[in-house]
């Protein structure tokens, strides 16, 4: 798979460091000199000097044949720019655009580009998270359908502890996923028996987190102001 | 009509007092305060300070009333991005994005944002200056030349 990576500041350097490493084939396009400069000393000839939101540069650092554009430059409207021209000139199949201002998320939908990323949001999230339910972690929001990856560590005084999955009784369109104990992860079937201990990893509608995690920590379910 | 005009360079702020004497109502915004004071002292409309890819700002300036929206920023890409929003989410009739760089003015012709590029009318009309031809349509100056298509 070939990625192409616009913006050579921290978040495109550790992006194209990861892709690098998990063995895709990148390059990195980073418009000012003394950055690009760092960046081939790393990556060599995966390092790109150009402009990301120009037809020419993105032509010849290979667009035509990118499977995927993450457009991560600290201005929205670049990236905006980057992937519009990324999707329409190009036709790259997937393109995912970082964005500053979480209320672009909205606009750049809009404008066609459905994948963005908002680190504001992301924290915000946890922020919001944090405050309503300290010890269900939201790990992350699955895009489509409403539904988010939580984890749980299970405390001694959890109902569900010694008991198997399939007794237990989840709330509608929850689903207990992976089960870390100590060094193990296995992935959890009905016959699992949860333990003290166990940090759960599951699948639970966004509106259904604090039904979950009084299924879960055995907590009353208290109603939101 | 009111106009919306984003950036208070000298081509803003010129098209500002143009409209204006034309007896059009204008909203100008700018992230640099300074920048307002080529509007002169005589200059009736609104300003406001802040970027034009702020929805926030752009409704300040009134595009939600607007039937004209010009992004003369120095970044071609706040300028693409603003003109979009006006033209996808604010339905503004007529809507021009000043962009410097001839093949992005190119790519967005496409996808139907008016645009303008100043590099393409300067360089054609010296050229037609030098050659000692008549001077061309604006159209004509904005097909972009062979020599830029091609990498």
């Amino acid at each position: 798979m070939y990625v192409i990576v616009v913006g050579g500041g921290k978040v495109g350097y550790y992006l194209t460091k990861a892709l690098v490493s998990a063995g895709l084939e990148v390059t990195v396009i980073e418009k000012q000199r003394r950055r690009y400069e760092l960046l081939q000393e790393e990556f060599g000839d995966a390092a790109f000097l150009g402009d990301g939101c120009e037809v020419r540069t993105l032509e010849q650092a290979g667009a035509p044949r990118a499977d995927l554009l993450a457009a991560v430059t600290g201005d929205d409207e670049d990236n905006l720019v980057s992937c519009q021209m990324a999707k329409r000139k190009f036709k790259v199949k997937r393109v995912i655009a970082r964005i500053n201002n979480p209320k672009n998320e909205v606009t750049f939908q809009m404008l066609g580009i459905d994948e963005t990323v908002s680190s504001t949001k992301l924290i915000y999230s946890l922020i919001e998270q944090e405050v309503e339910v300290a010890d269900v972690i939201p790990l992350t929001a699955l895009r489509r359908g409403n539904l988010e990856l939580v984890e749980v560590a299970l405390p001694k005084t959890s109902p569900i502890v010694n008991r198997r999955v399939r007794d237990i009784a989840l709330p509608q369109n929850c689903t207990l996923a992976l089960l870390v104990r100590g060094d193990d992860a296995q992935v959890i079937d009905g016959d699992t028996t949860l333990r003290a201990g166990d940090l759960i990893v599951a699948i639970t509608p966004s509106g259904h987190v604090l039904e979950f995690r009084a299924a879960m920590l055995g907590k009353a379910i208290t109603t939101p102001p | 009509m009111h106009a919306v005009i984003l950036g208070c360079g000298r081509v803003g702020a010129t098209l500002g007092l143009m409209l204006e004497a034309a007896g059009h109502s204008v909203s100008v915004i700018d992230r640099d305060r300074e920048a307002f004071r080529r509007l002169g002292q005589h200059f009736k409309g609104k300003t406001i300070l802040g970027i034009g890819i702020d929805e926030d700002v752009l409704k300040k300036a009134g595009i939600e009333r607007a039937r004209a929206f010009a992004a003369t920023t120095s970044g071609d890409n706040s300028n693409i991005m603003s003109a979009q929003i006006a033209k996808v989410k604010y339905k503004v009739p007529r809507v021009i994005a000043r962009i410097y760089d001839p093949l992005r003015a190119e790519a967005y012709k496409e996808l139907g944002i008016d645009t303008i590029s100043p590099t393409l009318l300067s360089a054609g009309l010296c050229l037609d200056f030098f050659l000692e031809r008549p001077f061309r349509t604006v159209v004509e100056y904005q097909a972009l030349p062979e020599i830029l298509a091609h990498s």
